[in-house]
């Protein structure tokens, strides 16, 4: 049997904390087998040596927030074949999509000694607004075993096994006390997808909804569950404006909670 | 067939019972606190138990207590019931491995380990009834789950008859408890007066065997007596209840019931309550692969029918609504789960209640439903009666 080529892999980054690509470097044990399988043609994070496109399959961290972000991710688009976006900024606009809540300008008058310079777009918003995306990674940041099983996934022609079901699946399959019941912190579980294999809530701490979203979420009924227990509007919409901020329900939530 | 004992220990015996299972190489699994609640687990001695421990429950709470006396079972249903043991949340069904031309498969689920030999202490009846239906889900019919029996078959059941009730539960109105009356080997009956004993009802001829070794006196009338009446006084004290009967005919009449869309506002679809929930047997199966193609597995996982992939078919999931989602479980539950296997599938052990996060109470969502339906009967049976009249 003929030796087939291996498939060319890129990692892009846009706007974003480069935690998601260090997922990919953090692989160690199945990093060989990545290698062994994958020709890594275009990850400046890891070298400075890059093999031209297109390529079979690329990465794509970060969310899009300036005018040369919006230009660039369709070159990237041209030039793979599929495209995956890994993280909490590419598939949602990320930490720094709070700006989308009010008015960027202000912002860079404030942090800026000269905002004249500064170029970027009004809102900070997931790759798959701009370009059509093969798949999206979820996670701040994605979990390593979840990007070998996308990973292994596409290698092997098959569906990944990535579950949109709720956290409360994985808490509870690992035998995990729920907290919201036992008067521990608020828990964004019950509305947050799996994939971190319940961590936060294993050592006694909620569910920050790093996954965003999980498929048909509830906020509204947790929400009001917990106001009805005590809990103010300002802390509510804290809860859902984190990482996920601009994750559609995630971001009608906490927007029902803003004065 | 000889007669099967009942006796008295002392309370300090109950430690010899355990250490007499581990003896006879069981890995035993019982109540033990751990952070905020009183969950299963592997114990070694009397002493993990929750002494002198108990909960307050309420929907969507669960607060765990000192109680005034050294009760060893003075607490309800926990998070966790025995299906842990039984259906593990994860197993690991097949490995296949291959290099192009040669391929193996392991058939990892058949493989028995040392660990699975179980003594489950401290079964409550609605877990004991919950087993019962699970025996039938997994042992009966045609498609037997062999990992499922193999660990079932050679289990020891300690169980322990309730002597006080729950915040959540309602076994006596769904009739599988609180005494426990078939199906284990061993079942405890815990007194505090000015003295603290526990009646052992032997069931099996392997629970004689075990007790021969553990300091023990037949039991007086009157003590079985004080325990009896704790049984009973703890069946009084129930607060909720759902009636069984009629179940089928009141939900399949009701499948567009205005009370479905009230549910549905509040209902997360987060599946907490099919997670805890002793009976419910759902699995998906997932196959996966290594980076290099040359090695696969397949693995079971609990599923719930309140996730959206759970009915996903070709084209697209059959229930995508949380209205939808939430009937089909509790119609299963308490309707279609008669049709399956004769019984319903509640055993009022009140766990879907005290963990739901937003506090659902499934005896409540049924009784609404219920009224309509013995309203609209009542209606209707007037109505015949005119008719047949004029």
């Amino acid at each position: 049997m003929k030796k087939q080529r291996k498939p060319k892999l890129a990692v892009w980054k846009f706007s974003s904390c480069d935690g998601c690509q260090l997922s990919l470097l953090d692989c160690e044990d199945e990093l060989l087998a990545v290698a062994e399988n994958i020709e890594i043609a275009n990850f400046v994070e890891a070298s400075r040596n890059v093999v031209k496109g297109p390529y079979d399959l690329s990465l794509v961290e970060g969310s899009i927030t300036t005018p040369h972000d919006a230009e660039r991710i369709h070159q990237v688009r041209r030039s793979s074949k599929v495209l995956i976006t890994i993280g909490a900024c590419a598939t949602a606009g990320g930490i720094q999509a709070l700006r989308n809540f009010k008015d960027v300008r202000e912002f860079t008058s404030i942090v800026y000694a000269t905002p004249s310079y500064i170029e970027t777009l009004n809102k900070s918003t997931a790759i798959a607004d701009h370009v059509f995306v093969d798949f999206e990674l979820r996670g701040c940041p994605i979990s390593k075993q979840q990007l070998v099983e996308v990973l292994s996934a596409f290698l092997n022609g098959r569906k990944p096994a990535t579950p949109s079901y709720s956290v409360c699946l994985e808490c509870k399959r690992r035998g995990t006390v729920c907290g919201l019941v036992t008067n521990g912190p608020p828990c964004l579980g019950p509305v947050t997808q799996a994939g971190c294999n319940a961590l936060c809530p294993s050592y006694n701490r909620g569910c920050f909804g790093c996954f965003g979203p999980k498929e048909t979420p509830n906020t509204n009924s947790l929400a009001s569950y917990w106001k009805s227990l005590g809990t103010k509007d300002p802390e509510l919409l804290r809860l859902f404006r984190s990482y996920n901020a601009y994750a559609e329900s995630f971001r009608k939530e906490s927007e029902a909670h803003e004065k | 067939m000889s007669t099967l004992m009942t006796y008295r220990i002392e309370h300090d015996a109950l430690n010899e019972l355990i250490q007499e299972l581990r003896k006879e190489k069981y890995n035993v699994i019982g109540p033990t606190p751990r952070g905020e609640a009183i969950v299963l687990d592997e114990i070694t001695s009397a002493l993990e138990l929750p002494i002198g421990k108990t909960d307050e429950q309420s929907p969507a709470q669960y607060h765990l207590k000192d109680r005034t006396d050294k009760a060893y079972f003075g607490f309800s249903a926990g998070p966790h019931s025995w299906k842990k043991y039984l259906f593990p949340p994860i197993l690991r069904l097949v490995t296949a491995s291959g290099n192009g031309s040669d391929l193996q498969i392991s058939d990892d689920a058949s493989k028995p380990n040392e660990e699975e030999k179980y003594a489950l202490f401290g079964v409550r009846a609605c877990d004991l009834s919950a087993i019962h239906i699970q025996d039938q889900v997994f042992g009966d019919g045609t498609y037997k789950d062999p990992a499922y029996l193999r660990v079932r078959n050679q289990a020891f059941i300690v169980a322990v008859n309730c002597t006080r009730a729950g915040g959540t539960c309602f076994c006596s109105s769904v009739r599988t408890g609180p005494r426990a009356r078939v199906g284990f080997d061993l079942a405890l009956s815990e007194v505090i007066d000015n003295e603290h004993y526990f009646i052992v009802e032997v069931g099996t001829e392997r629970g004689e065997k075990v007790m021969s070794s553990v300091s023990r006196r037949p039991a007086g009338d009157t003590e079985m007596e004080k325990a009896d009446r704790l049984i009973r006084a703890a069946a009084q004290l129930t607060g909720r209840s759902l009636e069984p009967d009629n179940t089928r005919e009141i939900l399949y009449q009701n499948t567009e019931h205005p009370r479905w869309d009230v549910v549905a506002a509040r209902c997360l679809s987060c599946a907490n309550c099919t997670m805890v929930c002793p009976t419910c047997f759902c699995a998906t199966v997932e196959d996966t692969t290594d980076l290099t193609g040359t090695e696969a597995q397949r693995t079971r996982k609990w599923d719930s029918c309140f996730t959206m992939d759970f009915s996903y078919i070709h084209g697209g999931s059959v229930r995508p609504s949380a209205r939808g989602r939430y009937r089909h479980w509790l119609t299963h539950k308490l309707a279609s789960w008669v049709d399956q296997f004769g019984t319903i599938g509640c055993v009022g052990c009140g766990r879907c209640i005290t963990w739901c996060p937003v506090g659902i109470d499934i005896t409540e969502e049924f009784r609404v439903i219920r009224e309509t339906y013995l309203m609209t009967s009542r209606v209707s049976s007037t109505k015949e009666a005119t008719h047949g009249n004029s």
